[in-house]
């Protein structure tokens, strides 16, 4: 294949739109009738999910069947099988697609694929059993459109994701992919991309919100012999995966950013920063870089201008703290990965000590999009200071995990109840967890806040990069904002003092509450400790580490009371706290709690009655599972 | 140009500053003296460490969210900062008491009791309880070497051996390693400084805060060994010694404070109180015959005769090349250092003279520097397992040692240093500065090479800080070109060159401390104020201005050495004696 020009890629589009254009009008107008080839579908095209989480599940697997079960019935030219990247549907995964009448197949597995081929794609009957079930009407629903996961999401960084083959970039480009870059090369000066991505209102995803535009200004207006733009792949909050499913799923939208950025701030440069840990996103990143230097997106003279530009993989060992760009870019020069102190801004003095923007995967992902779809496009979703979309990783106690995408501004009532299917077997809902490690947790009372940056941070949490965790009554708030300093106190570099110990002393002072050894003093040390932290450590780190720790005070104080003066965690989670014994009336003296406890704390007659010694008891639950009687009480 | 000054208000004090100020430095402008721990800048050397990471010199800006490291953040024009808030306050004092909650706070027994930076600031920052004591603390690996201690439990974690160690040195052997609570700062892998590329300069000892990097100490064992009668004792005090001693006992930094140093040590119980300043006269002779050597066959046309020649007297730079440079080890001179020297004439031509077995006779350095502790301890600078100079004590164990001695330092007499090993040059005084051993040299190698007297003694060409300093020298019309460097890192540059064959000169002089052995390890600690280093400097110039004879070849009993014993510079007794070789020491 030999590069193209401005003038060929129009070409090359047009012809890969006109193949890419069976799944575009599916997806259009959704058809209630089954496809097949027996009711006279002459293409059929069955997408399947090829992201980790599928991946996990199987999905190669299931690929491979497809392809075995339409090779052994001969139809192999009239039936294609595409792996695509991720849906956002996880809780229902693996995912297979029918194209052209867009049937979506639920929680596949390989041996499902026999079935889908002879019943669905040759018969034209669905395989009812596969199709999704909503749990409020209990009717099956055979297209994502109708469901109410997707019904409220916008997609707009996950444009391509689950639609196009990550790995072949004419379907990229059918979906104008390359055509901004294009574009730009050819009509707009830097500027005047700075100034639509500025008047856009687009905003950095990776957590802080710093408007992009600006950012690309400041690096543009420094003047060296080397510049960079880096892709700051680096994602670190445990549970959130939108990054890693981009570059699965689209990985020439960050390569067409980068590019674009590159061409916006003068440099030729790029380099993307990517923890090891991704090895999926690793090699489509791989596969999309080598396509786009085939195809002249990438190299030198690209397109024919006169701008070079290239981008360069650099692996991350998984360390939380590189997600901020100075570490990150210490980490990528050789060094250790902890921060520096900001002025120097990369902008100034970053990669080597160049000029260097860095943004993060979904930020990136969203710029081709505004500059085809132009400022106001964008601008005209979401609220007034958060433009566009934010794509969250919906988690926890839920009933549709996976990756959504909505409008700045949506509830997080919209996006538990409507999208999420409210919490998993018709508990309680508690708290929903915003922002990992640096954010907070919301309550009830929070549920009608628009999301966007400044109100989730006035709500005592922050956007952080999306990761959204649901709990319910079950969950101990005490433990959860001790689980998040346990994070933050691993993955703290040590480098300034407040991180170093002040998180360590925090979580000694948490784990004594957890084990009803706290004092009501340790709750006002806790707070002022946390002030003291927020106020003195050198980055973003450590500034917004106590977040856990101070919303679930702010927001379940009394949990943290009963702690420590009633020695109880309503929640039942601090094994500390927990007192088994056994109800005498309903006892049935079966005796199959004594001979299954590992710490031989129960006794008792045969056809009576028996006891817990709570001094010997080790709280781990053995006797209540094994006990066919209801018999063992926990408070 | 004219320089642009920002204009700031700091706790009320209105001032006005160059741009690129720090808060920190402008804030000593109006008197205000921000507290800091990591931050370290000996100005006019590249001894600094600005991290902004101990979080003790935060201070209010306002509008701005969060508190800033004053240390490291630049004044903006129409600041308006509060160093003293109540905010500041409980911040700075819960960071205080952080740091404490991981340290041993066994201050009593510390060796940096009384000199310890963070025992300073807890005082000051009124800290009367330890909130988070029964916390847990970290890890951390214990090494004694022959030169240095490490006590990493009361490491702080400031890093300013680190950047010492990498930026200043270029050894690069400490660093941090691991991460959180359980950061350290060691040896890559943990390993000991004995498997690795250390070579005991011991900078990171002269600008560690607290007492995690000390030197060994063997003030103990001097105590046995004088207390011995089976011992004869004998001190040999190295030149920088007696500029920097008398700040350990309050004196103005710059006191010179030889004559109470020879009276100090023979209180102390030293049988014979000699100079290390004789082994440095001596040094010059060796060395300089060296050069003049290796010169008159370069003009000769020998092409194998190796130059630039490379003074060989710092033992920090001796293990450097050898673990860096194995493969240019001819080049440096083969003269031992002054103390070596001395202890060899010591042990043997001496002891002979006053009918001493070897056994019997203990030397002593007092040294400015700690890696000649580890010098001592070479194998072949041993005769039959027993050393020349036994063990080597520091400018500040010597200082513990007096005051342990109830001696008022003050106050003492002065007194001369015992003959014949006593007698030196003011030559031999300047070695305690970067550029003086080159200058020393100068004077001797000219009026040799030339046979005419110096026009004017003192060579300003190879003087000041400048980490690294060019002259040329008219030695009859040959143009000697030479070069002193100072610091490790400098020295890596210059090796450098040399090995890619880019260098230039004829003779180098290489000091490993930061301004030479008056900024030694050993020295008493200059807690960032360059100030002292430069007052150390003048008093050490005017020690040499004030000497009657100012050249090393001029000293009387070095030329009766000579006469009786060694014949002349370069004879093989004197190779035998004054002259060593060096080893490949890579870390494999």
């Amino acid at each position: 294949m030999k590069t193209l020009n401005f003038e060929e890629l129009i070409q090359f589009r047009k012809k890969a739109q006109a193949d890419l254009n069976v799944r575009e009008l599916s997806y259009a107008a959704v058809s209630e009738k089954s496809c097949g080839l027996a009711v006279g579908t002459e293409h059929i095209q069955l997408l399947c999910c090829g992201g980790t989480g599928c991946k996990a599940s199987s999905s190669a697997k299931i690929v491979e069947n497809l392809k075995a079960a339409i090779e052994a019935n001969g139809i192999a030219d009239k039936v294609e099988v595409i792996v695509t990247g991720c849906f956002g549907f996880c809780e229902k995964g693996p995912i297979v697609k029918v194209i052209p009448d867009n049937t979506f197949y639920t929680q596949v597995k390989p041996e499902d694929a026999e079935e889908i081929v002879k019943e669905h794609v040759i018969a034209g009957r669905r395989v009812e059993r596969l199709l999704y079930v909503d749990p409020k009407t209990d009717t099956t629903v055979s297209d994502s459109k109708h469901m109410d996961f997707y019904r409220k999401q916008k997609r707009v960084a996950l444009r391509n994701c689950g639609f196009i083959d990550p790995e072949n970039i004419a379907e990229y480009i059918a979906r104008d992919g390359y055509v901004a870059l294009s574009n730009a090369l050819q009509n707009q000066t830097p500027e005047e991309v700075i100034d639509i991505i500025k008047k856009a209102g687009l905003r950095g995803r990776g957590g802080a919100g710093f408007p992009t535009g600006m950012k690309w200004g400041f690096a543009r207006n420094y003047q060296a012999e080397h510049k960079y733009v880096v892709c700051n792949a680096d994602e670190g909050d445990p549970g959130a995966f939108m990054d890693r499913s981009i570059m699965e799923g689209d990985p020439h939208s960050v390569i067409e950013a980068m590019a674009l950025c590159g061409y916006c701030i003068g440099a030729s440069e790029g380099l993307i920063y990517i923890r090891a840990e991704y090895p999926l996103a690793v090699n489509r990143l791989k596969i999309a870089i080598e396509q786009a230097r085939e195809y002249g997106m990438l190299g030198k003279r690209i397109m024919g201008s006169e701008f070079d530009f290239d981008i360069e993989i650099r692996y991350g060992a998984g360390a939380f703290v590189c997600g901020e760009e100075t570490a990150l870019i210490h980490s990528m020069e050789g060094k250790r990965g902890e921060p520096t102190l900001k002025p120097p801004f990369p902008a100034e003095s970053g990669y080597n000590g160049y000029p260097t923007n860095v943004n993060n995967v979904e930020t990136l992902a969203n710029v081709p999009i505004i500059l085809t779809k132009g400022a106001d496009w964008f601008a005209s979703i979401g609220t007034e200071k958060s433009k566009g979309t934010k794509v969250f990783a919906l988690a926890g106690k839920i009933n549709n995990v996976g990756l959504i995408e909505v409008p700045m501004g949506t509830t997080l009532r919209e996006i538990i109840y409507d999208i999420g299917g409210g919490v998993k077997n018709g508990k309680k809902f508690k708290a929903v967890q915003t922002g990992g490690p640096s954010g907070g947790c919301l309550t009830e009372k929070h549920l009608d806040i628009p999301i966007d940056y400044e109100s989730l941070g006035a709500a005592g949490s922050m956007m952080g990069s999306g990761g959204m965790i649901v709990m319910d009554e079950d969950d101990c708030m005490v433990s959860v904002a001790k689980f998040y300093l346990e994070f933050t106190v691993g993955e703290s570099c040590g480098k300034c003092t407040p991180c170093r110990i002040g998180n360590k002393r925090m979580l000694e002072i948490l784990t004594r509450i957890t084990e009803g050894k706290g004092t009501m003093e340790d709750i006002e040390h806790l707070k002022s400790l946390a002030a003291t932290i927020k106020d003195t450590a050198l980055c973003g780190l450590g500034q917004t580490s106590p977040n856990p720790v101070l919303s679930t005070i702010d927001n379940f104080y009394d949990e943290y009371v009963e702690h420590v003066k009633k020695h109880t965690c309503r929640a039942k989670q601090c094994k500390a706290l927990l007192t088994y014994t056994v109800n005498p009336e309903k006892c049935k003296g079966c005796g199959a709690c004594a001979r299954n406890c590992p710490a031989d704390a129960i006794m008792g007659d045969v056809r009576k009655p028996h006891v817990i010694n709570p001094f010997k008891c080790i709280r781990c639950g053995m006797c209540q599972s094994r006990c066919r009687f209801d018999a063992i009480h926990v408070f | 140009m004219e320089e642009k000054l920002i204009k700031l208000t700091i706790d009320n004090h209105v001032v006005e500053v160059p741009q690129g100020t720090t808060l920190l430095e402008a804030g000593k402008l109006v008197g205000i003296d921000i507290p800091t721990l990591c931050h370290i800048d000996l100005k006019g050397t590249c001894v600094k460490n600005k991290p902004a990471s101990c979080r003790l010199c935060v201070v209010e800006v306002e509008g701005r969210r969060n508190l800033a490291p004053a240390c490291a953040t630049n004044c903006m024009p129409d600041m308006v900062v509060h160093t003293n808030s109540a905010r500041v306050i409980r911040a700075r004092k819960t960071v205080a008491e952080l740091i404490l909650s991981d340290h041993p706070n066994d201050c009593l027994t510390c060796p940096k009791c009384s000199d310890c930076e963070l025992q300073r600031l807890v005082m000051r920052l009124n800290i009367r309880q330890m909130p988070y004591n029964d916390g847990e603390k970290s890890e951390r690996k214990n090494e004694v070497t022959a030169a240095i201690t490490r006590n990493m439990e009361k490491c702080i974690y400031c890093r300013r051996c680190e950047s010492v160690c990498n930026n200043v040195q270029s050894v690069g052997v400490l660093g941090a390693i691991r991460r959180g609570f359980d950061t350290t700062i060691a040896p890559t892998f943990d390993r000991m400084f004995k498997d690795t590329d250390c070579t005991y300069c011991g900078q990171c000892v002269a600008v560690c805060p607290v007492g995690a990097l000390t030197e060994r100490d063997y003030t103990d064992q001097l105590l046995d060994d004088i207390t011995n009668p089976d011992k004869i004792v004998i001190a040999q005090p190295a030149p920088a010694v007696r500029f920097g001693l008398g700040e350990e006992f309050g004196m103005a930094p710059g006191t010179i404070v030889t004559g109470k140093l020879a009276t100090a040590l023979r209180d102390l119980g030293f049988d014979y109180v000699f100079d290390t300043d004789f082994g440095a006269d001596l040094t010059i002779m060796e060395e300089g015959a060296e050069i003049l050597d290796r010169l008159k066959k370069f003009l000769a046309g020998d092409k194998s005769v190796k130059l630039p020649i490379m003074t060989s007297c710092c033992p920090a730079w001796v293990n450097f090349f050898e673990h860096n440079y194995p493969d240019l080890l001819d080049y440096p001179s083969s003269a031992k250092s002054p103390a070596q020297m001395f202890g060899a004439i010591a042990k043997t031509y001496w002891a002979e003279k006053m009918g001493i077995p070897r056994e019997k006779l203990v030397v002593v350095s007092i040294m400015p520097c700690l890696a000649k502790k580890f010098e001592c301890t070479r194998e072949e600078f041993k005769v039959d397992g027993n050393p020349d100079v036994d063990y080597s004590i520091s400018t500040r164990e010597l200082a513990r040692l007096i005051k342990r001695a109830n001696i008022n330092f003050a106050n003492l007499p002065e007194s001369n240093f015992d003959s014949p090993l006593g007698e030196s040059t003011g030559a031999a005084a300047i070695f305690g500065v970067t550029g003086g051993v080159m200058e020393a040299a100068l004077r001797t190698c000219y009026e040799v090479y030339t046979g005419k007297t110096l026009p004017r003694i003192n060579f300003d060409e190879v003087r000041g800080f400048e980490g690294i300093r060019e002259a040329t020298i008219d030695l009859n019309g040959f143009e000697l070109k030479v070069c002193v460097a100072h610091t490790l890192s400098n020295a890596r540059i210059i090796m450098d060159k040399l090995r890619a064959g880019e260098l230039d000169y004829h003779v180098v002089e290489v000091m490993a401390c930061p301004s030479g052995c008056i900024g030694g390890a050993g020295q008493p600690y200059h807690h960032g104020n360059i100030e002292v280093l430069k007052k150390r400097c003048e008093a050490l110039y005017a020690e040499d201005e004030g000497k009657p004879i100012r050249k090393s070849h001029e000293n009387p009993d070095i030329q009766k050495l000579y006469k009786e014993f060694l014949g002349e510079p370069l004879s093989e007794k004197s190779h035998h004696l004054l002259h060593t070789h060096y080893f490949d020491r890579t870390i494999k």
